[in-house]
């Protein structure tokens, strides 16, 4: 994990200091709020529906027991007791009263952590694979070079106002676990021969209009990487719009121009550039390595966790579904459920992100991730300290088994709590999750990914949901338009619309209609829905959905 | 034809704490809806935000908001502005746990 050094520190301080009189100065009515607004949202504080938001970065998604704590402390010293962990791996604290934000905002510095270019049009925090430095498939942790950019970025002078938000993903392993063809810019950790080097993927993203990324460039060496990186986004601040800022990210900027003439652009910028760059960030990069070096794995026997699994039906679930593949020997990849039957879609209690905390002090190599599914994981775990693990998750509500089944949903706050909203996302979540728990059908429909976004800005991901379900305001009525087929994987699709929405009442049994079609249609329980739809194509589910409901209706 | 004025409330949000306020019939902030005042005239809307809206140390993001007039006072015509004049739905927290007077 990387430690700020002094720099760092101090720079986090001075923003803090800046900010605390900001706040100051907003209170005593010597700022409007028209001047303070892009103040507080270059500190990641939003004013929501009900009150202020803090969104605080978490780089990569990678915490130690000492942020985690200190998550905690915050949830309930200044908040109402609980954080909610997002789908870019960043913590929301939804309560904050806006004169506790600068004392937040130290408490977080304590730990080294922040807030800054959380929001606002800059490069916001970069996230990466949540099993990074952990996965079997790894070709290298992404985490070194996501701070890396992270540097770079954070008050990157040429970039802090950019056309619109800007953000980037990484990955070191083939099989893509952090979405990185729907970010502005996605990078995958690949090798030419023995030369470590970056596949470069821009113009993804979701919300208003979905594109699946494409690729600028097959390999960037390491010494080309930032100069390269600093050319696409230079070439983008240049001649990415800013009179619709529906149309102001790069997909569009891609879109209108073509991935030939940005290339050709990124190409000439390049070459101004790169100079400027002496190598400087290679020697930080080395330094940055070194933070993330892996522990030091034990070799132990593995008879606990053999006895357990054997013994205890429970503890088997959860170990066949919460567990991924680890490359250390005798270790495994634990998945903890943010998702609880009924329980808001990640989030995590002050007692459980200690218990987490303790957890991974004890047994985990003290580090732990947010998942963009809105999950903990804690990735360097030995075997045989998983019964014991599973005990205590299990005395916390933090064994849920479904991890990838259709209660792991990704769901945004939609208009429970977020402004730009369009309906509730949360309650649906709960629903589903209820409804399927109640039919015990869950492992049996095996893996599954459902994401619902509350608006069309699709931080729910919901066009990359294998079931996507997008909350709309249709003449006063909340409305839910259902897509299929997404994909959020390296072989990324779009999901495709299956017909007009369903009301709040109406969306629970429309999903379990294409859920018993899926089950009607599926060759074997080794066909996974994705699969399935691939191969039988919408209309059965179409059919489920419209005609089986107008003939139920007209019975 | 311009359209009819529908009934409506001054809201925002309270400037410290961020949660949702109504102005009432004699110029305070309240955050029970059902204190609000109802406001049927259009200039007198006007007027109203515009008092509102002179008062940023105090409130941030001043709207219209429709309403009806129910036998409690005010009803929102919108779930949007019901959840905020109650709070979320996955929590027992906001308006529906602590209402009280500015």
């Amino acid at each position: 994990m990387y430690d700020y050094s002094e720099f760092d520190a101090a720079f986090v301080a001075e923003r803090n200091r800046q900010f605390r009189q900001q706040v100051e100065r907003r209170v005593s009515g010597a700022l409007t709020e028209d001047e303070f607004k892009p103040l507080r949202l270059m500190n990641g504080l939003y004013l929501q529906l009900h009150a202020y938001m803090l969104r605080v970065a978490i780089p990569s998604g990678t915490l130690d027991s000492a942020k985690m704590r200190q998550l905690a402390y915050i949830a309930e010293r200044w908040d109402k007791g609980y954080g909610h962990f997002t789908t870019r791996q960043n913590i929301q604290f939804n309560w904050p009263k806006l004169p506790d934000v600068p004392d937040i905002l130290d408490a977080l510095a304590e730990v080294g952590m922040h807030a800054i270019q959380t929001s606002g049009n800059t490069i916001r925090n970069v996230t990466a694979d949540h099993f990074a430095g952990a996965a079997q498939d790894e070709i290298a942790d992404p985490r070194p070079v996501a701070e890396l950019i992270r540097q770079w970025s954070t008050d990157h002078p040429e970039f802090q106002f950019l056309p619109r938000k800007f953000k980037i993903a990484v990955t070191g392993s083939p099989n893509d676990r952090a979405v990185i063809k729907a970010h502005d810019i996605g990078l995958q950790i690949v090798t030419r021969g023995t030369e470590q080097g970056y596949r470069v993927i821009v113009g993804g993203g979701l919300g208003r209009t979905p594109m699946i990324g494409k690729v600028l460039s097959d390999f960037v060496t390491q010494e080309d990487l930032l100069p390269y990186l600093e050319s696409v986004v230079s070439v983008w601040n240049q001649i990415g719009r800013r009179d619709n800022k529906y149309k102001s990210r790069i997909k569009i900027t891609v879109h209108e121009h073509g991935i030939d003439d940005i290339r050709a652009r990124v190409a000439e910028r390049f070459k101004l550039v790169r100079p400027a760059f002496s190598g400087v960030d290679l020697a930080l990069f080395d330094e940055i390595k070194a933070a993330f070096a892996p522990p030091a794995f034990r070799k132990a026997g593995t008879e606990s966790f053999d006895k357990a699994y054997s013994a205890d039906p429970v503890f088997r679930a959860w170990a066949d579904t919460n567990l991924a593949a680890h490359r250390a020997p005798g270790y495994a990849i634990v998945q903890i459920s943010l998702k609880a039957h009924g329980a808001t879609p990640g989030d995590a209690t002050a007692e459980q992100m200690r218990v987490m905390a303790d957890l991974a002090q004890f047994y985990g190599h003290d580090e732990l991730r947010i998942s963009h599914e809105q999950n903990v994981i804690l990735p360097h775990v030995h075997v045989s300290d998983l019964p014991a693990m599973h005990a205590i998750l299990k005395r916390h509500g933090l064994a849920t088994a479904n991890i990838g089944l259709i209660s792991d949903i990704i769901a945004c706050p939609g208009m429970d709590y977020c402004a730009l909203a369009t309906a509730r996302s949360i309650p649906i979540a709960q629903e589903i999750a209820t409804r399927f728990d109640e039919l015990k059908l869950e492992h049996e429909i095996g893996e599954l990914k459902i994401k619902i976004s509350g608006c069309i800005n699709a931080c729910g991901h919901h066009h990359v949901g294998q079931i996507g379900i997008l909350g709309l305001d249709r003449a006063g009525v909340e409305n839910y338009q259902i897509t299929l087929g997404g994909d959020h994987t390296q072989d990324a699709a779009l999901g495709q619309r299956t017909g007009p929405g369903f009301s709040a009442d109406e969306i629970v049994p429309a999903i379990e209609r294409i859920i018993e079609t899926y089950l009607d249609y599926r060759q074997d329980r080794q066909e996974p829905f994705l699969q399935t739809y691939r191969r039988i194509g919408i209309e059965p589910f179409k059919s489920a959905l419209y005609e089986k409901a107008r003939a139920h209706a007209a019975e | 034809m311009p359209r009819a004025f529908t009934p409506k409330v001054v809201t925002a949000n309270a400037l410290i704490e961020g949660d949702v306020v109504y102005l009432t019939v004699d110029d305070r902030w309240t955050r029970d809806l059902a204190q609000a005042e109802i406001i049927t005239d259009e200039a007198h809307a006007q007027l109203r935000q515009l008092m509102a809206e002179a008062q940023p140390d105090q409130v941030v993001g001043v709207y219209l908001a429709d309403v009806t007039a129910g036998t409690n006072g005010p009803e929102p015509t919108h779930f949007r502005e019901d959840f905020r004049r109650s709070g979320p739905s996955n929590y027992r927290h906001g308006k529906q746990a602590e209402l009280s007077d500015v």
